[in-house]
């Protein structure tokens, strides 16, 4: 058997792991309810945005969207979706910090 | 027995030695990085290069634990270009130190042009001493950008890959780090980065050559155990005790002792 080749079968895999996944998507859900029902524009300036018009949020749902789309490799696709695919260094650091995703809309 | 190759004692107790000494770790390897504040002058280096030197092989050793380390100005100072030469100055004087085993963590942080600047001068020096090379890649929505950065920068110096560890891959930047013959390290934190149970998983499906594990612990939120933890995900999930031995001893074992200084003694 070629070294870090799975052993489990789907069901061992599925027994082992769903109850910490299932968790896991309550957690999701239970997060983008807390920002719909959170007060407050997001623009600091006042500005009616709705909560899901944060960049982030956004990056968020289109992800969940690869999760549904049947396709292997989820995890790869979703952060290549979520990376800065350009190929020139920019100018300066404009803070150390990462956000997360890039604005995707 | 496992080698944690990427931790920085310089923020862990005393205590977390301990522990990692009791959960088998007998080697550690520690790139200077960015200590959570930028040092103002180049002596601020130059002390914590002594730090590294000096200070941390005696703590380690007090419990078993061979310690290395490698140098450099990290690419989060990297954007004052003058402190960023002025320390690359200071480097040479501390390579002939016993545990030094070469440049890191070097890379990128934002992809800046001032980062890519002081990368390139580090991995001209690595090349000017014939030393080894580890590569800090950065993170989340600039890693995979900043990863073909580095590994052009590398190929335009004619840097051999196999030389070369580039560091806190995730499953969108691994292949093309392997493919390109580098080696390959999966950083396992508790929350934004790899997950021991994804890092089994790239195993998997990527197989167990040219790649090894490490905790990166620090000062953030970060787990010294991170890589024993990770050898019990392995045993859970059914791996044998060959792949598990080969990731977190043998595959490290291999790359580092490249350098001539690696050993497994304090
Ligand atoms: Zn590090």
């Amino acid at each position: 058997m070629m070294a870090g080749t799975p052993t489990h079968t789907k069901r061992q895999v599925i027994d082992d792991s769903f109850l910490e996944n299932r968790a896991k998507v309550l957690d999701l859900a239970a997060f983008l309810d807390r920002v719909d029902r959170a007060a407050g524009a997001l623009d600091a300036a006042g500005a009616k945005e709705a909560p899901d018009d944060d960049f982030r949020t956004d990056a968020l749902r289109r992800a969940i969207a690869l999760l549904l789309d049947g396709k292997p490799e989820r995890a790869r696709r979703i952060l290549e979706l979520w990376s800065d695919h350009s190929t020139e260094p920019i100018p300066a650091a404009p803070m150390k910090g990462a956000l997360g995703t890039v604005d995707l809309r | 027995m496992y080698i944690d190759p990427h931790i920085h004692m310089v923020s862990r107790t005393t205590d977390d030695y301990q522990r990692m000494a009791l959960a088998g770790c007998v080697a550690i390897t520690e790139p200077a990085f960015w200590a959570g504040y930028d040092r103002s002058t180049a002596q601020g280096f130059a002390d914590y290069f002594r730090l590294l030197t000096d200070t941390e092989p005696k703590r380690a050793a007090q419990f078993g634990i061979a310690h290395h380390t490698w140098l450099c100005i990290n690419p989060k100072e990297s954007e004052d270009v003058g402190l960023a030469r002025e320390v690359l100055g200071l480097i040479p004087g501390f390579l002939d130190r016993p545990n030094v085993l070469g440049i890191g963590e070097i890379g990128l942080n934002k992809n800046s042009r001032n980062e890519l600047l002081v990368l390139e001068e580090h991995i001209a020096l690595a090349k000017r001493y014939g030393v080894l090379i580890l590569v800090h890649t950065p993170h989340l929505e600039d890693k995979l950008k900043g990863t073909i950065l580095i590994m052009d920068a590398m190929r335009n110096q004619g840097v051999d890959p196999g030389r070369v560890l580039i560091d806190h891959v995730e499953e969108h930047t691994v292949r093309h780090v392997l493919d390109r013959g580098f080696w390959a390290g999966m950083t396992l934190y508790p929350d934004t980065k790899m997950t021991p149970q994804r890092a089994v998983d790239v195993f998997e499906v990527h197989g167990t050559d040219r790649l090894w594990i490490n905790s990166a612990g620090d000062w953030g939120v970060s787990d010294p155990l991170a890589v024993p933890k990770c050898r019990v995900e392995m045993r859970r999930r059914g791996h044998l005790q060959d792949a598990i031995q080969k990731v977190s001893f043998d595959n490290p074992l291999q790359f580092l002792s490249q350098s001539g200084r690696f050993r497994l003694e304090p």
